[in-house]
């Protein structure tokens, strides 16, 4: 019997709804709690939504006393800040968006309502999701749940810091570049990136449009599945989403790995990896044999060049994306009097350093003359990429590789050089570029106690692949079950009232 | 590749963002250093290689044109910094623009 409802899983949490043994309004009221005891130190929310939240928990108790059986029926979950959800603002970590309040809802978000989720908040977040530590956002620094004066990583931050810390059961991130897996990896919880088409993007404010998808941020693989389930399949209002329908991915995560392939790419496995992420990662491989798997050697030839093609194609649909924010529609405007001086001083003023940034280099990417050199030859070399996996997933079912070359570094340690912030996506990028799915699922802990993620990618619309994987690996570990230690008398509680944030 | 001040400010009139004189030498020294990191892929033989610019195996996703319920007026003006009757208001778009 688990000490706290916020210690529950999202399929522990339904059993006892549906047996009665609790109602939606005490789990709801459970995580509100926990919230507002360990939000100060962790910084995982942008704007929590706590009357909403038990209007529609108790919403979620009418039905269930009626024997509805919605698949997340009564669940607190929290909403990374980039998912549209109408009369709740919006603020992607930006200043430009501090008092928008959407028209409309994210088709991820309202089949999660459908589904009956109950959102506790909107998470924290890199500016416009661009960034791989959640320092970059314009309200707060999140800090991991694991050590408070380290990242979370980004940009999904909030997000893996809110399931991290049990102040949700569960959460929604996205991934462009990594800020799923990321996070995930560095707050020791799953997290799924599916493939390209499988989860609409109606009402997810663009950053790259060919590489943002929806993901999940849980405790264990199951509810990742359920979560998924949950908001998976077509949807008319996106263009670029697949007329799939989404398969049983609860069901489909049991199975034996008899007869599975697992790839094993040598690219990641190189200098730079810390010497103890390649052990926990060497040792998930060789759980994943114990299991019955098959490990195969494969080359990804083209990785060393993902991460400069994924910052120039990323950042040249950014440039665009963003151009939408001009203070005449929607968002700050500085209220200068003529219109294109406007234009230039809400953007210079609302926008922070490194979204800037990246409409920079995204601009020079695209501007006359230098075109070909770099967003021209970044699409070709991102064909490189994609083609590298649809070789490799001709030999295997499943790649397993690290998800990062590191554990969660410390605030600050790479604010003033981007570059080598950058360098932190190195090994997630490049399944943006191809377009393919993706999980983090926690294998381990380094020296410091920070959390290891293992990355298990599979082919585009292979997500029921990696989840049974990574469901086989959970089930014969226990990393994914380690909490961090927190709370008011906790030495969390202590270091978090010593690190000086800037 | 070295990225000049001037460059910046060029880029920076594109993509219509006001920097300060700080963040124009920032950016430049940042925007070289990333660039010359990019510059690998000049490297990589793509002679023949076509371009990806999205994923899917999908192309001109169609449906039935018949009109649909789209956001009210008010809904759609609700966040605006400027409006008047029922439009977005934008601000004079001539330096001089008078009251006619």
């Amino acid at each position: 019997m688990p000490t706290s409802l916020t210690d529950l899983t999202i399929h522990a949490a339904l059993d006892g709804l549906r047996a009665g043994d609790f109602t939606s309004v005490q789990l709801t009221e459970a995580h509100l709690a926990r919230i507002a005891t360990l939000e100060a130190q962790v910084r995982a929310f942008i704007t929590v939504t706590p009357e909403r939240a038990l209007a529609q928990a108790h919403a979620a108790d009418s039905r269930l006393a009626q024997g509805d059986d919605a698949p997340l029926l009564g669940i607190p979950l929290a909403i990374k800040d980039v998912l549209s959800t109408e009369g709740v603002r919006t603020t992607c970590g930006s200043r430009i968006l501090e008092n928008y309040i959407p028209p409309y809802t994210a088709t991820a978000v309202a089949r999660l309502e459908a589904a009956g989720m109950v959102m506790v908040g909107k998470a924290n977040m890199d500016e416009f999701a661009m960034g791989s530590s959640t320092e970059n956002s314009a309200y707060a620094i999140t800090r991991n749940p694991w050590d408070p004066q380290r990242v979370p990583g980004g940009s999904s931050g909030g997000s893996a810091a809110a399931v991290a810390a049990q102040m949700a059961l569960g959460a929604l991130g996205t991934d462009t570049g990594g800020s799923v897996r990321l996070p995930a990896s560095y707050c020791g919880v799953v997290g799924i990136k599916p493939s390209y088409g499988r989860v609409s993007r109606y009402g997810l404010v663009a950053y790259g449009s060919s590489l943002d998808s929806v993901g999940v941020l849980a405790k264990d693989v199951q509810d990742a599945a359920l979560v998924l389930g949950a908001m998976a399949g077509h949807d008319g209002r996106d263009s670029t989403s697949m007329p799939d329908a989404a398969p049983d991915f609860a069901a489909a995560v049991d199975g034996s790995l008899a007869g599975v392939r697992v790839g094993l790419p040598q690219e990641y496995f190189v200098e730079g990896v810390q010497p103890a992420v390649e052990v926990a990662v060497r040792a998930a491989v060789a759980q994943l044999e114990a299991l019955g798997a098959t490990i195969v050697p494969v080359s990804l030839p083209n990785t060393d060049k993902a991460l400069s093609v994924y910052y120039l194609v990323a950042t040249a649909e950014a440039s665009a994306n963003l151009a939408r924010f001009d203070g005449v529609r929607f968002g700050y405007s500085a209220g200068a009097d003529n219109m294109f001086e406007n234009f230039r001083q809400t953007r210079g003023h609302g926008f922070g350093a490194e979204v800037k940034r990246r409409i920079m280099l995204g601009t020079y990417a695209l501007s006359a003359g230098y075109y070909d050199a770099y967003y021209g030859k970044a699409q070709q070399v991102r064909t490189l990429i994609k083609d590298d996996f649809a070789r490799a997933f001709a030999q295997v079912d499943v790649i397993a590789c690290p998800v990062a070359p590191t554990t969660a570094f410390r605030i600050g340690e790479k604010s003033d050089n981007p570059l080598e912030m950058y360098l932190s996506d190195i090994f997630t990028v490049p399944v943006n570029l191809a377009g393919v799915c993706a999980l983090s699922v926690p294998c381990g802990f380094d020296a410091e106690a920070m959390p290891i993620g293992l990355q298990l990618i599979g082919p585009h619309m292979g997500e029921a692949a990696i989840l049974r994987v990574a469901h086989a690996y959970e089930q014969a570990t226990n990393w994914h079950t380690r909490r961090p230690t927190m709370g008011s008398e906790s030495p969390y509680a202590e270091r978090a009232e010593t690190t000086e944030i800037a | 590749m070295h990225i000049s001040n001037d460059e910046v400010r060029h880029v920076a009139e594109l993509a219509k963002l006001a920097l300060s004189d700080d963040e124009v030498s920032t950016y430049a020294s940042q925007l070289s250093a990333i660039l010359d990191y990019a510059d690998s892929l000049r490297q990589v033989d793509t002679s023949h290689v076509p371009p990806t610019p999205h994923v899917l195996p999908l192309e001109n996703m169609l449906r039935e044109d018949v009109a649909q319920p789209s956001l009210p007026n008010n809904a759609a003006l609700a966040n605006a910094p400027m409006q008047a009757n029922g439009f977005f208001e934008v601000r004079a778009v001539f330096e001089d623009a008078g009251d006619a």
